[in-house]
């Protein structure tokens, strides 16, 4: 009992004691989100003011990273807000600031160029938006002068759209035995090439939609040992695209993470395909593809959406071909920024530096999702 | 388990005795649907369960008359027990309940539900045939299956079930369309549409043309080998070589015919595929 009654009265004197340190001697973001300035730092040299902007916006402090701007008057806020966060739902709407780099580039007395390399993360990765920032000196603190992207304006006009779209009926869950639904679409596996990685297995393939009806696809691998004993299942996750239409291919990727080929003995694959309501609209053209070799090898290109809607967010996937038409690699990437309709959008793909002197062809697919569902 | 060998001794007994009584004259098989009357032997009242794979039915009865079983109590086939328990009398007699040879119902598949035109066996179709309450008819019953499609003259085939099932393949027409495939038993005909698609693209063909600083590239209509219509949506992958950059385009079908510009681009080399299906190049000089 006694025992009891001495911690609870250290506990007790615990608990002021780390309310008193905490009252005065705050952390930063707790200054700051009091409504004090703790966790910028001042603007007393170019790098110093950038990475006060750079804090601004990963704390979403809209207002004050556009008071701070030195050619705030060009724009408003609501743009420099749409410029870092998207004009239209896309990505970067839904982005998180995960960090921040500020790399010097040239200064003088009086003025002063700095990139801001802004890591965001998402649900579907990591990208980086990279600014090179322009400072101009203001008595003792520099100010940044922000390269704003504005949107694309795309003229007035209609846009006749007439591509197909299908409607399914299926059966209802009061029809007798024997009464049949809808046939699923026929899929076809029609490239498939396992290949050990430093991080494992990885499976490499193309899928085609051999129907005339659209398919909802996926494909699941079971690596088994010599004897036939599974070792290890895993699907193609979104290293594929999941929506094919009639007589399309999609490439997919299949990853074993710490699994060694040496111990396969044989692979069992699944493609699984499910009738899906889809329509042929979006066209996506998919324009100046480019190799690139060693020592930056990627594949660049711009992505222009043919149709009058615009596209939130648009999935890249690319097989990487050998000289013998034989896969080599599959690699993807999603698009940051909406697809406006005739408004080309830049991509690039990076290629593993070990596979690119293989590399001598490609094919690109896109998937396209819009904000008010997968098309 | 001495106590346990008692029991089981004496219950064999039991039932040895309730049985070799022959108080109850049970048919050996009767056929589901139909009324029992089931002569009874003794005296004094008693009771009777009849216990089935589906269904238990119990009835009070006076032994030394005849226990009637109603038209339709009895439907499920299968082996049963009937159970007599009375003060002075006990026992089991088996027996079954055979499926009524009157067919009523067939349940047909057929798949696949759609498949490309020219497939040799690509449809299989099987009956399974029952009577009005649902039991799997066993005996042999002839089954006549017709495959009528167009393009192409009626496919007919009659085979026997075995246990109860029948199946057959037929072979899909050279033109697509809504194939009727029927299946006929005993008066009762069950019908299921098979929906015949055309197959892959064939000879793809495409033409380009200028259109300002674009270049228009359009397919002829797109059939299959047979010379049906490809359907609209199929998607066409356009591909624009030069040099070492590369411009791709999948464009659905429309109104048969797939059309896309791509960027005018001197000593081009351009290909078109559908699906595994490769078309012509052009090589744009202009």
């Amino acid at each position: 009992m006694k025992r009891g009654a001495l911690l609870a009265l250290v506990l007790a004197a615990l608990t002021v004691l780390f309310i008193a340190i905490g009252t005065l001697h705050p952390n930063a973001s707790a200054r700051f989100f009091a409504g004090g300035e703790g966790l910028l730092s001042s603007a007393s040299t170019p790098e110093a003011a950038a990475r006060k902007l750079g804090s601004e916006i990963e704390l979403r402090a809209w207002q004050r990273a556009y008071n701070s701007l030195g050619n705030k008057a060009q724009f408003t806020e609501q743009e420099f807000f749409h410029d870092i966060t998207g004009y239209h739902e896309s990505l970067r709407t839904y982005a998180t600031l995960e960090s921040y780099e500020v790399f010097p580039q040239h200064a003088t007395a009086s003025d002063a160029d700095v990139q801001l390399q802004l890591h965001w993360s998402t649900v579907v990765g990591s990208f980086t938006d990279t600014r090179n920032l322009h400072l101009v000196r203001n008595g003792d603190r520099w100010v940044v002068d922000w390269p704003l992207v504005r949107s694309k304006v795309v003229p007035p006009q209609v846009i006749a759209v007439n591509y197909l779209r299908w409607d399914v009926i299926y059966r209802g869950a009061g029809d007798d035995w024997g009464i049949q639904d809808v046939e699923a679409p026929h899929v076809r596996i029609v490239d498939m090439h396992p290949v050990q990685r430093a991080a494992g297995v990885v499976i490499l393939g193309e899928l085609l939609n051999e129907d005339i009806v659209p398919a909802y696809v996926s494909v699941r691998a079971t690596l088994q040992k010599k004897d036939g004993t599974p070792i290890a299942s895993e699907g193609s996750f979104d290293k594929i695209s999941h929506i094919l239409l009639p007589k399309q291919v999609t490439p997919f990727l299949i990853s074993f993470p710490n699994q060694t080929l040496a111990d396969v003995g044989s692979i069992r694959m699944e493609p699984i395909s499910a009738l899906v309501s889809a329509s042929a609209d979006p066209v996506i053209e998919i324009q100046n593809q480019q190799l690139h070799p060693i020592p930056d090898p990627a594949l660049t290109g711009q992505l222009e959406n043919q149709s009058g809607q615009i596209v939130n967010v648009a999935h890249i996937i690319t097989s990487f071909y050998n000289q013998t038409g034989q896969v080599v690699w599959i690699a993807d990437q999603y698009t940051n920024r909406a697809l406006m309709p005739q408004t080309p959008v830049p991509f690039r793909i990076p290629i593993p530096e070990d596979l690119a002197h293989s590399i001598s062809s490609e094919r690109t697919v896109v998937a396209t999702y819009r904000a008010r569902g997968v098309e | 388990m001495r106590i346990g060998w008692i029991a089981g001794i004496a219950s064999l007994a039991f039932w040895a005795a309730g049985a070799a009584g022959q108080t109850l004259q049970v048919p050996k098989s009767v056929v589901a649907g139909a009324a029992i009357s089931i002569p009874s032997t003794g005296s004094g009242a008693a009771e009777i369960y009849i216990v089935g794979p589906a269904q238990v039915l119990h009835q009070k009865v006076q032994l030394g008359e005849t226990i009637t079983i109603p038209q339709g109590a009895l439907y499920a086939a299968g082996r049963y027990l009937a159970i007599l328990s009375g003060q002075s009398v006990r026992g089991h007699w088996a027996f079954d309940v055979t499926p009524s040879p009157d067919l009523e119902k067939i349940s047909f598949l057929a798949r696949p539900s759609r498949l490309p035109v020219g497939q040799a066996n690509g449809v299989s179709g099987t009956v399974y045939l029952f009577d009005a309450y649902g039991n799997l008819i066993l005996n042999p019953v002839p089954v006549t299956f017709q495959y009528a499609a167009p393009g192409g003259p009626a496919q007919e085939r009659t085979l026997t079930t075995r246990d109860g099932v029948a199946s057959v393949e037929m072979n899909s027409s050279s033109r697509q369309g809504n194939a009727n495939f029927v299946a006929h038993a005993g008066g009762v005909t069950s019908t299921r549409v098979v929906e015949q698609v055309p197959g892959d693209p064939c000879s793809l063909k495409m033409t380009a043309q200028p259109a300002g600083n674009q270049i228009l590239l359009k397919t002829d209509p797109v059939r299959d080998c047979s010379g049906n219509a490809v359907p609209d949506g199929t998607i066409v992958t356009f591909t624009e070589t030069q040099g070492d950059r590369q411009t791709t385009v999948d464009v659905p079908l429309k109104q048969g015919i797939a059309q896309v510009t791509v960027p005018a681009e001197p000593g081009a080399r351009i290909s078109v595929a559908s699906g595994v299906v490769l078309g012509n190049e052009i090589r744009w000089n202009r």
